[in-house]
């Protein structure tokens, strides 16, 4: 219905649509097709990266490229491509799941997306100047003695979207504790609303702290404090803890809906209630918890004596056992159940072997004496990228063929998901599963070349090939996306036989979500109607007006101002001229501000005569 | 498709483990064949994990494989609804409790040799050198004795040798994988931890934190010799007289030209505590040029040409007078026979 409209829409018309939407299923969609794109090109950054690595004492880019390669790959693929595609998912199905029409402030969180994607394309401008080079993790002094504008582009850019990924997490955190459906009480939450309640509880403190670090620094580099400055009475190693502070908790931020992801994947595809449901429930709680007082493992190198360095070893090592509990809860929810294995599953089935590997070796590098030699080798970086890819990715490409008849009214094509699976997944342990070894062998992170006759040319050789394996993989998953969204024919209504109230809703998915919300009366709601029930949710209230928000420009002019403001900040110290971005940019968005306060905005109703009408 | 994934999986898990058992990496730098101190002790802390979690991930494929096999979808059972098992609180208990007692298991040690690593109480019963880190090369000072030199770092075997680091620009860290673990370099608060070398080798460093565009270039020696070579190599070192004019005649020129470039204002010939640049005392001795190439007339000339090459972003670029190939030629002659000691690496067993 919707999208019958929208096809015979002008190209122009849909563009507007999608630039002043509030509604989140669009802002779900803007996300993926967003974080899609960085993912791209951080996947591009990578190939480089294993292409320069394919042979020793190769010369295939310089140094200096190489080194923001490697940052502009890290920076991207966690705060603009994982990130991203999680709040896309996020906004696109968690409304629905808790039974809400909307998230609680339709506006900010229409704000949060534009702010992400310009901080991006801010990050991202500065290829044509040259890049951050100091590694995504910014380490002082490095970073405030980076040359040119790298590194401010990198500041910036990640401020700005950072006010973004607040806002979402605010926007989330407000959603679902005012606006379940009647019934949905926090212990009959699905995980994945659980897992987004609790990530967006880490974005709210953790994002302040990087924050806090990011203003530091461009306060160190464009207004000249010393607060990172050593000959100036600086302290170089606050950065750090600052970093993080935040950057341990966005591990989890990253993780953690991952976990709702499966959670949900294997309930559904075993036909059996998610075993120890509410052990689940607090073991992510406890994740969360322990993940706010385990940063400085990131550290134990530094030289910060061995009490902390115990501390924060034992700490991280307590982590293994609520990440234990959700294996073992994983695994006994396939026991005894009736088992489909499809594109969604065969990823989440992936994920238990890829991801137990990377827990194992997130005990190992918190053994901090056996750290002093993983740290900042190849090692830690095949353990993160078990993790971050065998966990997160692998999550994201479940959610993605699990959910995407429900955001696209379209199956993804099983035998292409079959096919970039296989590839994408073999790939992905030959890729990584061989640096465990390279890092013990000698091999440090963030290394240009490696030279000759080290005995290490093997194995770089098979990690690159396998690099090629998954891009490979991406590449049919691409098509896949592309070919259904032109060939693949409308989903049918809950093609999974599902269990959670984002299947209830109408196909495909009108915009006011639920024409009356429903009474849900357990856990897996949908599954106790179809079970105990006529398969339909019992209204929890007459047909009545529904009450909708109008759509906004104002939050992407917003968005521009901040941008131009962002480049007006980078080259005030080269040219007063920029001054009058730095000014003009700030009162764009100020005057957008001022227009949204002023201005009252009551939005509009959908009569109660109009959605009897649709229902025939 | 199963039966192929099977034989898959057989194989490419033999492969690796061949390739494990083939080559734990290269001797003198891999941190899996140790021959010091504290690389023993990581290496045991490296095994106790590896086993109690490979274990673990037994334990979980185990469970997984069954559960896969057992319980999909077949044939005559499309439509079977599983009972709706909410959970067990005797399993749950089960794998809370013992990941608990393997962390403890794992946990204890590691406290305790954090602590055992991180004793400095004897630091004044041994030799203590100091360590500057810089983009990209390494300074070494032995206190008390009057040596200074870079890049390659003699130590005698069997003994602590403690060294206390600090760096002039950014971070770097200082990693030796076969003799200890690693440890920060900073701008501030001065690190301090001991190597302990068994044996005599030449023992290959590397810059572990990324410090700008030739991060990957920055490494350096650990050369361990015997406790009388390391003796006669100190006796050698601080009788060297910076001011000798070499008997070769193209050395000689070559000397004049390191005085009228003023390349003795950034590199220190002896003692001198100048360390703007690499110390050249022993530069004829040295392992490797710059730390990565080998140790050839050519490839010195090819450096003072141009330094940028062979690595960007280093500081000697444009701080010198541009010198012409012979000039160039001269000076590495000169530099070449800067052998104050008869002990060298050929001394370390290799």
């Amino acid at each position: 219905m919707s999208t019958a409209i929208a096809q015979k829409r002008s190209f122009a018309a849909v563009l507007w649509d999608y630039l002043t939407t509030v509604d989140h299923k669009k802002i779900g969609k803007l996300y993926l097709y967003g974080g899609g794109f960085f993912f791209l090109l951080g996947g591009i950054e990578a190939m480089i990266i294993r292409i320069q690595l394919i042979k020793p004492e190769n010369d295939f880019i310089s140094a200096g490229l190489y080194n923001e390669m490697i940052t502009m790959h890290g920076t991207t693929m966690i705060f603009f491509a994982a990130m991203p595609l999680l709040l896309g998912l996020m906004n696109a199905v968690m409304p629905l799941q808790i039974g809400a029409r909307d998230v609680a402030f339709p506006f900010v969180n229409a704000l949060g997306f534009w702010l992400f994607l310009f901080g991006g394309i801010m990050l991202n401008v500065s290829w044509l100047t040259g890049a951050p080079d100091a590694g995504w993790t910014g380490y002082a002094p490095l970073s405030t003695l980076s040359p040119g504008h790298g590194v401010d582009y990198y500041v910036l850019g990640l401020q700005i979207s950072g006010a973004g990924t607040l806002m979402g997490g605010i926007n989330f955190l407000v959603t679902i504790v005012n606006m379940r459906a009647p019934g949905m009480t926090f212990m009959r939450m699905p995980l994945f609303s659980w897992t987004t309640f609790v990530a967006s509880v880490l974005i709210l403190f953790a994002f302040p702290a990087l924050t806090v670090g990011l203003f530091l620094m461009m306060f160190d580099r464009m207004f000249g404090s010393a607060f990172f400055d050593v000959a100036l009475g600086g302290n170089s190693i606050i950065w750090q803890h600052l970093f993080w502070i935040f950057g341990h908790p966005e591990v989890y931020i990253l993780i953690l809906p991952a976990f709702g992801i499966f959670s949900e994947i294997f309930a559904t595809f075993s036909k059996k209630r998610l075993f120890g449901y509410t052990a689940m429930v607090f073991a992510t709680i406890l994740i969360a918890f322990l993940g706010f007082m385990v940063w400085a493992h990131h550290m134990f190198t530094v030289g910060m004596g061995p009490v902390a360095n115990s501390i924060f070893a034992v700490a991280t090592m307590a982590i293994a056992v609520p990440t234990g509990i959700k294996i073992f809860n994983w695994l006994l929810t396939l026991w005894g159940g009736n088992i489909t294995i499809n594109s969604a599953m065969l990823w989440s089935l992936a994920f238990i072997p890829s991801f137990t590997i990377g827990g194992m070796t997130g005990v190992m590098v918190a053994t901090s004496v056996a750290d002093y030699q993983y740290h900042d080798t190849y090692f830690v970086i095949a353990h993160f990228h078990y993790v971050i890819v065998g966990g997160t990715v692998f999550g994201i490409l479940a959610a993605l063929h699990y959910w995407w008849p429900l955001m696209f009214n379209r199956i993804l094509n099983e035998k292409l998901g079959k096919l970039a699976f296989w590839t994408f997944f073999i790939g992905f342990h030959l890729t990584f599963f061989i640096q465990h070894f390279l890092g013990l062998m000698g091999m440090p992170r963030r290394y240009w070349v490696f030279l000759k006759n080290q005995e290490l040319d093997l194995g770089n050789l098979i990690s690159s090939i396998g690099a090629f394996f998954m891009a490979f993989g991406v590449i049919v998953f691409v098509i896949n996306a592309i070919y259904s969204g032109i060939k693949g024919k409308p989903a049918p209504h809950d093609p999974w036989d599902a269990r959670t109230l984002e299947w209830a809703v109408a196909t495909p998915v009108p915009h006011y979500n639920f024409k009356q919300l429903p009474l849900v009366r357990g856990l897996d709601p949908l599954w106790i109607e179809k079970t105990e029930g006529n398969g339909k949710l019992t209204p929890a209230e007459p047909i009545g007006d529904i009450h909708m928000p109008n759509g906004s420009i104002l939050p992407f002019i917003m968005s521009v101002g901040f941008f131009i403001a962002g480049l007006g900040f980078i080259y005030h110290m080269d040219n007063n001229l920029a001054y009058i971005l730095l000014f003009g940019g700030m009162a764009l968005a100020l005057v957008c501000m001022l227009i949204r306060s002023l201005k009252d905005d009551h939005g509009y109703h959908i009569h109660k005569e109009e959605l009897e009408r649709e229902a025939d | 498709m199963k039966g192929w994934m099977g034989k898959f999986k057989v194989l490419s898990l033999l492969g690796f483990v061949a390739l494990f058992l083939s080559a734990c990496g290269k001797e003198n730098l891999t941190a899996l064949d140790p021959k010091g101190y504290g690389a023993e002790k990581s290496l045991d802390l490296i095994i106790l994990p590896t086993v109690i979690m490979s274990f673990v991930f037994l334990v979980v494929m185990v469970i997984f494989t069954i559960a896969l096999v057992r319980f999909r979808k077949r044939k005559g059972r499309e439509d079977f609804i599983p009972k709706q098992v909410e959970g067990n609180k005797t399993l749950e208990t089960v794998w809370t409790i013992i990941p608990i007692l393997l962390i403890i298991i794992i946990a204890v040690p590691t406290v305790w040799y954090t602590f055992v690593l991180a004793d400095k109480a004897d630091a004044k019963d041994h030799i203590n050198i100091g360590v500057t880190g810089n983009q990209y090369w390494w300074h070494f000072n032995y206190d008390g004795m009057d040596i200074q030199t870079s890049q390659d770092l003699y130590i005698p075997v069997g003994e602590k040798v403690y060294l206390n680091m600090l760096s002039s620009d950014v971070i770097h860290s200082f990693w030796v994988p076969t003799l200890s673990g690693k440890l920060d370099v900073n701008p501030e608060n001065e690190n301090t931890f001991y190597i302990e070398a068994y044996e005599e080798g030449v023992y290959w460093g590397k810059c572990a934190e990324l410090c700008g565009p030739s991060h990957s270039l920055m490494d350096f020696k650990i050369v361990a010799v015997s406790k009388t070579e390391f003796e006669q190599w100190v006796a050698d070192m601080q009788s060297v007289d910076p001011e000798a004019v070499p008997d070769n005649e193209m050395a000689a020129q070559g000397r004049e030209l390191f005085q009228e470039n003023n390349c003795i204002g950034c590199h220190a010939i002896g003692s001198s505590p100048v360390a703007v640049g690499p110390n050249l005392t022993d530069f004829g001795n040295r392992t490797k040029l710059a730390g990565v190439k080998d140790m050839t007339k050519e490839n010195i000339v090819a450096w003072l040409l141009n330094p940028e090459k062979i690595k960007p972003g280093n500081k000697m670029t444009g701080a010198y007078p541009k010198l012409s190939e012979e000039d160039a030629s001269l000076i590495a002659e000169y530099l070449m026979q800067l052998k104050p000691s008869e002990i060298t690496t050929e001394d370390a067993g290799k």
